[in-house]
């Protein structure tokens, strides 16, 4: 679909007022400007209308129309979930007096405080709210760029690349050879890997049983490791090889025309390739110049960054302690940063710092692990407080309730990200 | 009609070793108590599943663990544990429900508001542990029993939660719980009564009522963050 000024003037209210009077606050309101619509930004965005009834402009900026959630995404490759499952629409924002703009954010001006769009608007702004995601670093796998993504899909930004890689393991001859080349920390989903392993053995088993799964690894070892190896040897035994960091899993290029994987200088031929590079932080926050290095450090009181006090990073772009990089992080960070962002545009009480994680993963049907922590703000950084882990050996009856609890989470989460549907 | 007894362990409150007071339980006295749960629950040598499931074979058995009972969903992941151990049916697990049931299971159908007698409970305990079928083989208390002081100081229960901090805190809360009720693998805890739910909250934070994920989070609220949850919660409208 074409992108005409005409269509963007019917859907953006907030682009009306600055074509007509630019730079000038409308009806006197403050405006908060957040880009990317995931679960940091979408979360922000909504605890921001939310809480302050109207008081703030708050406009999201966000290329699609339709949010495929990256967790739970693995559920999808396994089978045990549709990709209609995972798509979110923007409308419950919209509905809770977000202004929604379907756009690329792709300039942003820290000195006359406006983000520029890709279909040339301007947007002001007084606080602007960063959570773009991840991209990926170039170079960081020898032979794979984003060129090569049909070929080798990353499936790490949900949606079209996590049906490309279903597709592709559906198509598997039998008897074939999934690769996944893992990323390097820090990155977006600890557990995600080896929950996807573990999903594509899933569905392997079911639907070619004698394929194989080579994962090469530049880790020594991986989050839930000891969880997930005993789900693996019970339910998927001989299936998967994890070459780590000690056999070489590190030293790895793939050639994606050959559609071959060289681990330690071992060629190997393979019908389906998942590479994960390693992460850096959405290109924007490169771009606002909030980054050092990959990611983007901030304050861990109100997730400011540490460059400017007026640009806050949320999720997985910023640099900010103890924390994963987790959805349910990003939309913890977020309610955080929309009360001190609230508190500082209309003076509204300001509450303490609080945050916290869990992450569920599933190995098998019905056996569900998870992991989580609770964290504070130091004035160095978000340092964890406390947590806890699923233990190995745990019984079907405890490995079941805790697969329903993800299902609970997925719903709640998405609800408090996007509102109740309309 | 024999006396068993059983003592209750010494318990840690935080770092201070509080004696616990030991009750002492009469099995006739208990029979008398048990006057009050008769009319849904049946023990003894015909007894079957009314109202409520019989109680032959308590002790030792796991929550919501008789196979042709239906159980209240709140019973079924407490007995399922949820990645703890799931709640087991000893004199200490016994003692902290009989005192309030929905401290232990909010959604529990016992209609029943609590024995909050100490010395009745303990001749009902013991009273109940004649119908297991190997009581020499039960412990007479868990090891890691959680006698602690469940008797919620009622300081605590009056106090008036701020709902306007409630709300900020309640961000941690609706990641899992929908703000908008819905109960499908996590329970609502919108428009929970405010009692019902400080009570809850202190149970997980005393460790009594299991869950890991609801431990941690309760763990580190103070007291008048409970009131501001549950001041919040009780009053959402969606």
């Amino acid at each position: 679909m074409t992108f005409n000024r005409r269509m963007f003037l019917g859907t953006s209210a907030v682009m009306a007022a600055s074509l007509a009077a630019p730079m000038v606050r409308a009806q006197g309101k403050p405006r908060v400007i957040v880009i990317g619509g995931g679960a940091g930004g979408a979360t922000a965005a909504r605890y921001i209308a939310k809480d302050s009834k109207g008081e703030v402009d708050v406009t999201l900026i966000e290329p699609t129309r339709t949010y495929y959630t990256c967790f739970f995404s693995n559920l999808y490759l396994g089978g045990v979930k549709d990709i209609d499952d995972l798509g979110h629409s923007y409308g419950g924002l919209a509905a809770g007096g977000v202004n929604v703009v379907h756009d690329w954010a792709v300039g942003v001006d820290r000195g006359a405080k406006t983000v520029t769009l890709a279909s040339g608007g301007s947007l002001p702004y007084d606080k602007l709210i960063l959570s773009p995601g991840i991209d990926f670093v170039a170079g960081a796998v020898e032979g794979w760029d984003l060129t090569s993504q049909n070929a080798m899909p990353h499936a790490y930004k949900g949606g079209s690349q996590t049906e490309l890689l279903k597709a592709q393991l559906k198509a598997m001859p039998e008897g074939g050879t999934f690769a996944m080349v893992a990323p390097p920390n820090p990155y977006r989903c600890p557990p995600g890997p080896y929950e996807r392993v573990s999903m594509v053995a899933h569905f392997l088993k079911a639907n070619n049983p004698t394929a194989k799964i080579i994962v090469a690894d530049p880790k020594p070892k991986f989050s839930k490791m000891a969880l997930f190896q005993e789900g693996w040897n019970n339910h998927y035994a001989g299936m998967i090889d994890w070459i780590g960091e000690e056999f070489g899993g590190g030293a790895v290029s793939v050639d994606p025309a050959a559609m071959t994987v060289t681990i330690d200088g071992e060629e190997t031929k393979v019908d389906v390739c998942n590479v994960i590079p390693a992460m850096k932080a959405g290109h924007i926050a490169e771009i606002a110049g909030v980054t050092d290095g990959n990611w983007a450090p901030v304050n861990a009181a109100d997730m400011s960054s540490k460059a400017d006090p007026d640009i806050h990073v949320l999720g997985d772009a910023s640099q900010q302690g103890d924390m994963p990089k987790s959805g349910f992080s990003a939309n913890s960070q977020a309610k955080v940063c929309a009360n001190a962002v609230r508190g500082a545009l209309t003076g509204s009480k300001v509450f303490p710092a609080k945050f916290s994680n869990t992450c569920w993963s599933l190995i098998d049907t019905n056996d569900g692990v998870k992991v989580g922590a609770t964290y504070e703000a130091t004035d160095e950084k978000i340092a964890k407080v406390d947590g806890f882990i699923s233990q190995t050996g745990e019984t079907a009856d405890v490995r079941k309730a805790t697969y329903e609890e993800s299902e609970g989470w997925y719903s709640g989460i998405t609800a408090d990200m996007f509102g109740a549907s309309v | 009609m024999r006396v068993l007894q059983y003592l209750m362990p010494l318990a840690l409150v935080g770092l201070m070793a509080l004696p616990v007071q030991a009750e002492t339980g009469d099995a006739e006295l208990g029979e008398k108590v048990f006057q009050q749960c008769k009319g849904c629950h049946q023990v003894g040598a015909s007894a079957k599943n009314r109202i409520g499931p019989h109680l032959n074979g308590l002790f030792g058995r796991k929550a919501a663990g008789l196979d042709d009972f239906k159980y209240s969903k709140s019973f079924q992941r407490a007995g399922a544990g949820a990645g703890a151990g799931g709640l087991e049916w000893h004199a200490d697990t016994l003692d902290v429900f009989l005192e309030n049931p929905r401290a232990m299971t909010s959604g529990t159908r016992m209609s029943y508001r609590g024995l909050k007698d100490p010395q009745e409970r303990a001749h009902l305990i013991v009273y109940l542990r004649q119908f297991s079928d190997n009581p020499a083989n039960i412990p007479e208390a868990d090891p890691t029993a959680q006698a602690v002081d469940h008797d919620l100081d009622p300081a605590i229960l009056a106090l008036v939660g701020d709902p306007e901090y409630g709300e900020y805190l309640s961000g941690e809360c609706t990641t899992c719980h929908q703000a908008a009720g819905g109960d499908d693998g996590i329970p609502s805890i919108t428009l929970w009564p405010e009692d019902q739910f400080v009570v809850a909250m202190h149970a997980y934070k005393n460790k009594q009522r299991n869950h890991p994920v609801m431990q941690m989070i309760a763990g580190r609220l103070g007291d008048e963050e409970i009131a501001a949850l549950a001041a919040y919660f009780k009053d959402l409208e969606n």
